[in-house]
């Protein structure tokens, strides 16, 4: 997981209004990188409110892990935002309720049946409260990174 | 007979979240003793894949009557709730 996270598309204590504009930001560094395809973050925006990602974790801090099709991606990649006020997600398992969200991991994937290690990491890190508050507590990129390796 | 439980275990794409539970699942069906086969789509694609499928477990809100009991839950993903989950899982293969 570590190797795939794009240090220039981690972004802390992201200031954002809502969801769109989470989405819309990490999805940008992505493209700035040349790791999606400008369609990209189009997709992630209507996979998003049509099926949402945001999950409850019953601790301090929730997540949510908006993606979309393997089609608007160049390379796997993942973007991270911690975000500085609590930005509201629609539930993955039932929509119509909300999530107050503090950490996104945008997910650019290509192959997903080859990055099942990655995703049962990403997985991991979503059942460990303490990984997650390291990250949405970091106050920097070095640091966020360095809670994962915990 | 003898034959293995099958589970279709779906999400949104088809690709990330069933990608974790199914492993989760599988897991933790082991653990517990039991042999299960799991396959993975999106729900588009539930519909279409019910053969042979016993149970589906999915990520979404899907709800559709679709002749076989259908288990909705984040608890392969966060971890929450996860034994009463494989409880249900168990119970609804009639593995019990």
């Amino acid at each position: 997981m570590l190797d795939l996270i794009v240090p220039d598309a981690v972004c802390l204590q992201l200031d954002a209004k809502d969801s769109t504009e989470v989405i819309r930001t990490l999805g940008g560094k992505l493209y700035e990188a040349g790791l999606v395809k400008d369609s990209f973050v189009d997709a992630a925006l209507s996979r998003e409110s049509e099926l949402p990602t945001g999950l409850p974790l019953g601790a301090a801090y929730n997540a949510a892990i908006p993606h979309t099709d393997v089609e608007h991606v160049n390379k796997p990649a993942l973007a991270v935002a911690t975000l500085k006020n609590k930005v509201s997600f629609r539930n993955m398992v039932d929509p119509d309720d909300r999530v107050e969200v503090k950490l996104v991991i945008l997910m650019a994937l290509d192959k997903p049946k080859a990055q099942v290690e990655m995703l049962q990491e990403i997985a991991l890190v979503l059942q460990n409260a303490a990984t997650i508050e390291g990250m949405v507590q970091a106050s920097s990129v070095e640091e966020l990174l360095n809670s994962l390796q915990n | 007979m003898g034959e293995k439980k099958v589970i279709l275990v779906a999400c949104g794409t088809g690709i990330a979240t069933s990608t974790m539970a199914a492993k989760s699942i599988e897991s933790a069906m082991e653990d517990r003793g039991y042999d299960i086969i799991t396959r993975q789509c999106k729900t588009a694609e539930i519909k279409a894949r019910l053969n042979g499928v016993d149970l589906l477990v999915t990520t979404t809100s899907f709800s559709e009557d679709i002749g076989v009991p259908i288990i909705r839950t984040l608890a392969f993903l966060t971890g929450m709730g996860k034994e009463e989950a494989i409880d249900q899982i168990v119970e609804a293969l009639g593995l019990s």
